[in-house]
């Protein structure tokens, strides 16, 4: 299993903002114990989600040269309730990107409903600086996983 | 250019979001670590912030040095900064009371070299 929270990216305008889904299921383990008899998506997938589209959308400005790490979550507001059936649009929008790190803001909405909104701070590290040991390949999650994820998108 | 007072209301709006802290624990002479909580983390938010609140681009590195405490370059014996190591504090750091650090030059007390008004030292200084 990969630590996947977004489904598809239906957007993505290269440095400024990218859209992404994920589609809820029922079948999702976690909605089972998510609450007994009241299933709901939880909230730090879907706070993963966010960081998964905001952290593209920033390391595709350097080609996932460096290893983005979420840092810091400054705000996150949760509205509404997400229910299975619902499919959650993430917008990420790159408020700052440089060297050291980036700020995204992303938004979550089902239809036309914020469902929740959060300020996202990433770190950027080496592989060497984030002491990944150096058999250990993250070309691979980053080339094949993320770039299937950006493939086909459109960049309007 | 805004005036001090303008300046520390500016940071300290920006520290009471990123560290989480009330308006009256933010003290021209508190030090982001020891009084404030920050860590290291913080200091790359804290820069972000800034660069909002005040419209120019910071390079953390040049507000928060890193690696002030070299012990491989010679500026660290016994644990305490040696004399070459203050004198490279005070080059890096021109906005930092180096002076006051220098009076009492423990490894240890290095952090305490970042303080409130370090960072509004160092923004009047780039708007200057």
């Amino acid at each position: 299993m990969r630590w996947f929270w977004v489904d598809r990216f239906i957007e993505f305008e290269p440095g400024v903002r990218a859209k992404s889904v994920k589609n809820v299921s029922l079948s999702e383990e976690h909605m089972h114990d998510h609450f007994p008899g009241y299933p709901v998506m939880p909230h730090s997938l879907m706070l993963e989600g966010m960081a998964q589209t905001g952290g593209i959308l920033l390391g595709q400005t350097h080609n996932f040269s460096s290893l983005i790490f979420l840092a810091k979550v400054p705000k996150v507001v949760y509205h509404k309730h997400v229910r299975p059936g619902d499919q959650i649009v993430y917008t990420a929008t790159l408020e700052d990107a440089r060297e050291e790190g980036g700020v995204t803001d992303v938004k979550a909405h089902v239809g036309d409903e914020l469902v929740a909104e959060a300020q996202i701070v990433f770190a950027q590290l080496s592989p060497d600086e984030a002491g990944i040991p150096k058999n250990i390949n993250q070309d691979n999650v980053v080339a094949n996983a993320l770039a299937q994820l950006i493939e086909g998108t459109t960049g309007d | 250019m805004p005036s001090q007072d303008e300046i520390f209301e500016k940071v300290r709006g920006v520290l009471v979001d990123a560290l989480g802290v009330d308006d009256d624990e933010v003290e021209l002479e508190s030090t982001l670590i020891g009084d404030l909580g920050a860590e290291s983390i913080d200091f790359l938010d804290i820069v972000f912030q800034l660069d909002k609140a005040f419209g120019i681009q910071i390079p953390r590195a040049e507000l928060f040095p890193e690696n002030l405490a070299n012990a491989e370059a010679g500026f660290v014996k016994d644990g305490v900064v040696t004399e070459a190591g203050i004198a490279e504090m005070k080059e890096k750091m021109p906005h930092a009371d180096v002076d006051k650090f220098a009076a009492d030059p423990k490894v240890s007390n290095v952090a305490d070299l970042f303080t409130v008004k370090m960072i509004c030292n160092f923004i009047a200084s780039k708007l200057g």
